[in-house]
C-alpha cells in the first residue's frame, strides 16, 4: 500500500488557487504550437477542455465515439448549474458553497480541490452567459436562481430543464469554433481503447473508428480524459445508453488508480421501473423537490389498496399522508440531500408503503405548489378571493412555467398526467463520484494523463449535491486544466512530436487489435445484453441502495462465476472490422465486469456509511448513515493488475483544516 | 401487442436496401427503442444481425435517435422523440414502417443510422458566439428582457436530430440552422456577429447539398422541440440584411 | 465571389427572387382582374375594346410589359431550378407515410406552377398573340373614339361558347387559386416577414385575395358560356 499525495498547494485555503496559479509553468505560445494533446470526450468537461486548449494554441485531437460532440450525455442534465454569486442577496458566498459541498459529500472529498470549485463556479456563468447560454431571467433582464437539495440558498442558475443541454450545447459551439479555426481535429465516431505508454508516461492512444472497425494509432504529449462515470454498471440507471467505463477502465489497467468507485449516487426522483424490458431509468429533475411533496400513505392497507388499483391517491385524505420527509427532516424538508432522500424512499417502500402495483415507488404531490402558485397568481391580478378552479388553472400554468418539460415527459412516459395525480417516483442510480484518482491538478498516478468531470474522483466526496456536476465537468474543463496542464507539459517543450509508428504504439494496437478478435472467437449463446443485465441484478441487488458485508462477499463470487461465463458464451454477430455496435458494447460490458468487482471491494472494504454508500451495519437507531471518521477519512485508490491477481487499495489521507467534521444533520 | 414491422436493412451507404418484415410481441408501457431491443435480442439468438439504430439517452433530448415511423420523423407523435414514443400509442396488429432519415445529405451508414455530420460542419462555420475561455465579463451585466432571452431558448432547445430536413419534402434544413442563427442572433452577445454568422452558416448549409427550402412547414410540425417557422423568417431577414448591410 | 452573385445563388438569395416576383405578379393580377372586369360591362365590349386598345398601344404600359413577361420568366426558372435542386436533395424516398403539416399546394408549387405556365401559353396564344401579331380581329369603331380598334371583346365572346376552352380556363384559375393560397404567405416568409402579430392577417389578406382574383378570373368565362 502507498500514501499519494494529492498535491494540494500550502497557504490559507482561500489563496491556495490565487497563489498556486500564478506559481504554475507556463508554455510560451510559440511552444504551445508544438505541443499534441489528446482529449477524450465531447462531454461538458471534454468539450470546454479541448475548446479552451484550442484557444490557448496547443495541437488538439478531441476524440468522441459519438457521431457528433454534441450529442454527449452531459446533453440531459436538466436542473441547473450552482455558482457562489450571491445575486439573490440570501448570504452566499465562494465559503458557503465549497461548506456545503463539503459537507454535502459527507467529508470525504478534498478540500482543496472543493474550494478552487467553489471559487470558479462564479466565472463559469459569466463564461456560459457570454457564450449565448439563455439561462432563466427574471422581468429585470438579470439571472434567475433557484434552489437545489442539500443547500439553504438559491444558486442555482438554469435553463428551463435543458440546463445541461444548453451548457453543453455552450461548450460544443466553442469547440466548433476551434475546429473550424483548425486548432482541434475532431475524431467522430472514434473510440478510445487504449492509452499507449512511451517510458511510464501517457504518451497516446489507440482508437478504434466505430464506421470501419479499424484501428488507429494516435500519439500526443498528454492525454486529457473526460469520459464520464460509470453508472451503467448497474444496466438500469438515468446514465443514456452508450455511457461506459472502458476509457477509464483502459487507464486502471495502464497503471491508473480507481478512486472510491463504491461512491455511486441514486437519484431519489426518478421514474419507476415497469418491467424487465426497461432499458434505461428517467430522471425527474431534482429541482421538482423544490414544489413537489413527498408522501406515502399512512396506513399499510391504503397503500395495499392503491398497489391493486381499488384506490387513486387523490382518495386519501390530508391527514391519511405520510409526508415523511417534512416530518424527518423538518429543517431541510423535502430539500434534504440526494443520500437521504433515496434512503428514506426505500426505507418507505421496505416498510410496505409503496404505492405503485411493485411496490418500489413513493408520490411526488404537486397539489399545494399548484394551490399556493394559483392563489398568489391570483392575488397579482387583483383577484382577492379567486374560486377554486381560477386558483388550480393559475396555479397549474405557473407549475407548467417551471417544470412544463418534465411533467410532458412523465407523461410521455408513463401515460399519466401529474397535474391531476402526483407522480410516482423511485431512486435509480444516477452519477457515480467514484473515478480515477487524479492529484490537485487532476492528473492520474500516470504521468501526462490527466482526467476531468464526471471521469475523476475529486470533488463531490460520497455524494454530490444536485446541479454540482456541471459546475464541475465546466471548472475542470474552462478554469482548471488549462492552467494546471502546464506543470506537465512546461517539462515537455524540448520533446519532439512522439511516432505513432514506435514499437509501444505497435504493441498496443496488437493487444486491442488481440482483443477484439479474442472477443469476436467467443461464439457462444448469449446476447452481450443478457450479461449485462445479470451483472446489472447483482449490483443492484448487492452494491446498491444499501450494502452488507455479507452480500458483498457473495456479490464478488458471483460476478467473477458471470465473468467466467462471459468470456465462454457471449455472442457477437459481425465482425471486428466493420460497424458493429453489439461488438463495442461487448468491449464495454466486458469492462463493467470489472469494474463491478472492483466497486464491491472497496464497498467491502469501507466499514462505515457515508454519503451514497449506506452500510446496513453502521446505522443510528433511527436509520441514519453513521460515519468512522477515525478510520475511514481517506481516499481508496485502487490498483489492478488483472482478473488473476489481488487489487490493491492505496491511500490519500484526508485532512479537514478547514471544516470541522461533523454527523451530518438534515433535522 | 403483435405488430409487424418492416424495417428498412441497407448494408452500407452504396447498398440499395430494403424492407424486412418481422414480426414482435410488444408491451404497451414499452417505449418504441425498447421495442426494437426485443426484436435485437431475438435477432441475436437467431445469430442474426441486429437492427442498427442510433440512441443514448432515451430521454429525448441526445437528438441520436434518426428513424421514420411510418413515414413521420420519429413517429405520429408531435414534439415526441422515437425514444420517446411509447407503444401505447400503437394497437395490436399493426403494420409499422421504419426506415431512415431520408436526405442526400444524410447518408445511411447502416440500416436506420445515418451520417449527420453535415450538420456540425454548419456549426463550424459560424454557430457560436466568438468568446475565448476567461474574456467574459460578470453575467449580469448586459440585462436581457425575459422574452427576449426565452425566444433565443426556444431555438436553443433543438436537438440536431434532423428530423427537419427527414420531413422536409426538399431535404432541407433550414429550420437546423435558423434554429441556431436564432438561438444566438436574438441575444445581445450574439448580435455582434450576426452578419458573419449567418452569411457562412448559409454557405455552409448550401454547400452540404441540403434542399432550398420552400415554406411547406413540414419541419416544424415534425420538429420534436416543436421549434417555429418563425425562426426560418428570420434567418430569410438576417441573411437579407447580412448582404446587403454589412462589408462581407 | 461578388456579393450579389453570393447572394443571388445562394438557397435564401434565390428564393428572395421567387418571393419578389410572385409579389409583383400577384399585384399585377390586380391590375388584370379588374381591368377585364369590364368584359361585363354589358356594353358590346366598347370599354373593354378600347381598355385592351389602350394597353396594347401605351408605351408606358408596353414597357411595363415586357418587365411583366421577365419577370413571369425569372419566376417560372427559378421556380424549375429550385424544384430541380430539390429533388436532388431529397435523393431517394421509399416514403410510407406523410408527414404533418406540409400542405397538398405547399409541395405542389412547382406541378402547379407548369400547370398555369401551361394555360398562360395557350391563354396567350388565344387572345394576346392574335391582337399583337395577326389580322384576325376585326376592326371596330365606336362614337367619339379616335380610332378603330381590334374586336377582341367578340373573340372573348366567341370562345367562351367551348365548353373545353371554358373547362381549360377553370382548370387553370384553379390551379392558380391553389398557387396562390400557398404563394401568397410564402412570399412574405421568404422576405423574413412572420410575426405572431401580423401574420394570422397577412394569411387571411393572403385568402380574401385568393378568393377575390381567382373567382373574379372564374366569373369571366362563366359569363359568356351561360349567356
Amino acid at each position: 500500500m502507498k500514501i499519494l499525495d494529492g498535491k494540494v498547494p500550502p497557504g490559507p485555503i482561500a489563496e491556495k488557487w490565487e497563489n498556486y496559479k500564478s506559481t504554475i509553468p507556463l508554455v510560451a505560445p510559440n511552444n504551445k504550437r508544438r505541443l499534441d494533446v489528446i482529449v477524450i470526450g465531447t462531454g461538458l468537461a471534454g468539450a470546454s477542455a479541448a475548446a479552451s486548449f484550442g484557444e490557448l494554441g496547443y495541437n488538439v485531437k478531441c476524440f468522441s465515439f459519438h457521431d457528433s460532440p454534441r450529442r454527449a450525455h452531459s446533453i440531459a442534465a436538466q436542473g441547473g448549474i450552482n455558482a457562489a454569486k450571491n445575486y439573490q442577496n440570501d448570504g452566499d458566498s465562494v465559503h458557503r458553497l465549497f461548506y456545503d459541498t463539503i459537507k454535502g459529500g459527507d467529508y470525504r472529498s478534498r478540500e482543496g480541490n472543493v474550494h478552487r470549485l467553489a471559487e470558479v463556479s462564479t466565472n463559469i456563468i459569466d463564461q456560459c452567459v457570454a457564450q449565448g447560454v439563455p439561462f432563466a431571467r427574471e422581468y429585470g433582464g438579470l439571472l434567475e436562481n433557484r434552489s437545489f437539495g442539500g443547500v439553504q440558498v438559491s444558486r442555482t442558475f438554469y435553463a428551463r430543464g435543458q440546463t445541461g443541454q444548453q451548457l453543453l450545447l455552450g461548450a460544443y459551439q466553442a469547440l466548433s469554433r476551434q475546429i473550424g479555426l483548425g486548432t482541434v481535429d475532431m475524431y467522430n465516431r472514434h473510440e478510445m481503447m487504449d492509452i499507449v505508454m512511451v517510458d511510464g508516461k501517457a504518451r497516446g492512444i489507440i482508437a478504434r473508428n466505430l464506421l470501419t472497425g479499424k484501428l488507429e494509432r494516435h500519439s500526443a504529449h498528454c492525454v486529457v480524459m473526460a469520459t464520464g462515470g460509470y453508472g451503467n454498471v448497474y444496466y438500469l440507471s438515468t446514465n443514456a445508453m452508450l455511457c461506459n467505463v472502458s476509457a477509464a477502465w483502459r487507464a486502471v489497467r495502464q497503471g491508473a488508480y480507481m478512486a472510491n468507485p463504491c461512491f455511486t449516487q441514486i437519484h431519489p426522483t426518478c421514474i419507476p421501473v415497469s418491467g424487465d424490458y426497461q432499458s434505461k431509468l428517467t430522471l425527474m429533475s431534482e429541482s421538482l423537490r423544490n414544489d413537489g411533496r413527498v408522501w406515502v400513505p399512512k396506513r399499510k392497507e391504503d397503500a395495499e389498496a392503491i398497489r391493486q388499483g381499488k384506490k387513486s391517491p387523490n382518495d386519501l385524505k390530508e391527514e391519511d399522508r405520510d409526508y415523511y420527509l417534512e416530518r424527518r427532516y423538518p429543517a431541510f424538508g423535502n430539500l434534504v440531500p440526494r443520500d437521504v432522500a433515496s434512503r428514506a424512499a426505500k426505507v418507505a417502500c421496505d416498510e410496505g408503503f409503496g404505492v405503485n402495483p411493485t411496490g418500489l415507488a413513493v408520490y411526488l404531490d404537486f397539489a399545494a405548489a399548484i394551490q399556493r402558485y394559483g392563489l398568489s397568481e391570483a392575488n397579482t391580478q387583483g383577484n382577492k378571493n379567486p374560486d377554486a378552479e381560477t386558483i388550480r388553472i393559475l396555479g397549474e400554468a405557473k407549475v407548467e412555467e417551471l417544470y412544463g418539460n418534465l411533467f410532458e415527459m412523465y407523461e410521455k412516459i408513463t401515460g399519466d398526467n401529474p397535474y391531476k395525480t402526483p407522480m410516482m417516483i423511485y431512486p435509480a442510480i444516477h452519477y457515480t463520484m467514484g473515478g480515477l484518482w487524479v492529484d490537485y491538478n487532476l492528473e492520474t498516478n500516470i504521468p501526462g494523463l490527466f482526467a476531468l468531470g464526471e471521469c475523476n474522483f475529486s470533488d463531490h466526496g460520497a455524494n454530490r449535491l444536485g446541479a454540482s456536476a456541471l459546475m464541475q465537468g465546466l471548472a475542470d474543463g474552462y478554469f482548471v486544466i488549462p492552467y494546471t496542464i502546464g506543470t506537465f507539459l512546461s517539462n515537455d517543450i524540448r520533446t519532439s512530436r512522439f511516432s505513432a509508428d514506435s514499437e509501444a504504439f505497435m504493441a498496443a494496437e496488437k493487444a486491442v487489435d488481440d482483443r477484439l478478435k479474442g472477443l469476436m472467437n467467443i461464439k457462444g449463446n448469449q446476447s452481450v445484453e443478457t450479461f449485462h443485465r445479470k451483472l446489472g441484478h447483482i449490483m443492484w441487488n448487492y452494491c446498491g441502495m444499501a450494502r452488507n458485508a455479507e452480500g458483498l462477499e457473495k456479490a464478488r463470487t458471483l460476478i467473477r462465476a458471470l465473468r467466467e461465463e462471459f468470456y465462454k458464451d457471449v455472442f457477437i454477430p459481425g465482425t471486428d472490422n466493420d460497424f458493429n455496435p453489439e461488438l463495442e458494447k461487448a468491449y464495454r460490458v466486458s469492462d463493467f465486469l470489472e469494474m463491478g468487482e472492483i466497486m464491491i471491494l472497496d464497498a467491502y472494504n469501507r466499514n462505515e456509511s457515508c454519503g451514497g454508500h449506506f452500510r446496513e451495519e453502521y446505522q443510528s437507531e433511527e436509520g441514519e448513515a453513521q460515519r468512522n471518521d477515525d478510520a475511514y477519512t481517506y481516499v481508496a485508490a485502487w490498483e489492478w493488475k488483472d482478473t488473476s491477481t489481488e487489487p490493491v487499495m492505496h491511500k490519500e489521507e484526508l485532512k479537514f483544516e478547514n471544516v470541522e467534521l461533523k454527523t451530518r444533520s438534515y433535522k | 401487442m403483435k405488430l409487424t414491422l418492416h424495417v428498412w436493412r441497407q448494408k452500407a451507404a452504396n447498398d440499395p436496401g430494403t424492407f424486412e418484415k418481422h414480426n414482435v410481441e410488444a408491451d404497451e408501457h414499452m417505449s418504441f427503442l425498447e421495442m426494437l431491443d426485443v426484436l435485437n435480442q431475438t435477432l441475436i439468438e437467431q445469430k442474426k444481425e441486429p437492427i442498427a439504430f442510433e440512441h443514448d439517452c432515451r430521454e429525448g433530448i441526445c437528438g441520436a435517435c434518426s428513424m421514420m415511423i411510418n413515414g413521420r420523423p420519429h413517429g405520429p407523435l408531435n414534439g415526441t422523440t422515437a425514444c420517446q414514443l411509447h407503444m401505447r400509442h400503437f394497437k395490436d396488429g399493426d403494420q409499422i414502417w421504419i426506415e431512415p432519415f431520408r436526405a442526400k445529405a444524410f447518408k445511411v451508414v447502416r440500416d436506420l443510422v445515418v451520417d449527420r455530420s453535415s450538420f456540425d460542419r454548419i456549426i463550424q462555420a459560424g454557430g457560436f458566439i466568438s468568446v475565448n475561455t476567461g474574456q467574459a465579463v460578470d453575467g449580469n451585466t448586459i440585462p436581457i428582457e425575459k422574452e427576449r432571452s426565452s425566444s433565443s431558448m426556444d431555438a436553443a432547445a433543438c436537438i440536431g436530430c434532423g428530423a427537419c430536413v427527414a420531413a422536409c419534402p426538399n431535404g432541407s434544413a433550414m429550420l437546423f440552422t435558423a434554429a441556431k442563427a436564432a438561438h444566438l442572433g436574438i441575444l445581445p452577445q450574439g448580435e455582434v456577429e450576426e452578419d458573419r454568422r449567418v452569411l457562412s452558416m448559409v454557405t455552409q448549409m448550401d454547400k452540404e447539398g441540403f434542399g432550398r427550402c420552400s415554406n411547406t412547414y413540414a419541419c416544424e410540425a415534425e420538429c420534436p422541440k416543436e421549434i417555429s417557422v418563425t425562426n426560418i423568417a428570420r434567418l430569410n431577414r438576417a441573411y437579407l440584411k447580412a448582404s446587403l448591410r454589412s462589408d462581407l | 465571389m461578388n456579393w450579389i452573385t453570393r447572394f443571388l445563388t445562394s438557397s435564401l438569395g434565390q428564393k428572395v427572387i421567387m418571393s419578389l416576383t410572385g409579389i409583383f405578379l400577384i399585384l399585377f393580377l390586380v391590375v388584370h382582374m379588374t381591368g377585364n372586369l369590364q368584359l361585363l360591362a354589358n356594353d358590346g365590349g366598347r370599354s373593354f375594346n378600347v381598355y385592351a386598345e389602350f394597353m396594347s398601344e401605351n408605351p408606358f404600359i408596353r414597357v411595363i410589359s415586357i418587365g411583366l413577361y421577365a419577370f413571369i420568366l425569372l419566376h417560372a426558372i427559378q421556380g424549375i431550378v429550385l424544384y430541380l435542386a430539390n429533388r436532388k436533395a431529397k435523393g431517394s424516398t421509399h416514403s410510407t407515410g406523410k408527414v404533418a403539416g406540409a400542405t397538398w399546394a405547399s409541395k405542389n408549387m412547382a406541378l402547379l406552377g407548369i400547370l398555369i405556365f401551361a394555360f398562360l401559353c395557350l391563354h396567350m396564344g388565344d387572345f394576346w398573340f392574335k391582337m399583337r401579331f395577326t389580322d384576325q380581329l376585326q376592326m371596330v369603331t365606336y362614337d367619339g373614339h379616335h380610332t378603330a380598334v381590334q374586336d377582341i371583346y367578340s373573340r372573348v365572346s366567341a370562345a367562351f361558347q367551348n365548353v373545353w376552352i371554358v373547362i381549360i380556363y377553370l382548370v387553370g384559375v384553379f390551379a392558380l387559386a391553389i398557387h396562390l393560397v400557398h404563394g401568397f404567405q410564402s412570399s412574405f416568409q421568404s422576405l423574413g416577414i412572420n410575426h405572431k402579430k401580423y401574420t394570422p392577417t397577412i394569411n387571411a389578406i393572403g385568402w380574401i385575395y385568393t378568393i377575390l382574383i381567382t373567382s373574379g378570373f372564374a366569373i369571366m368565362p362563366l359569363y359568356f358560356f351561360l349567356q
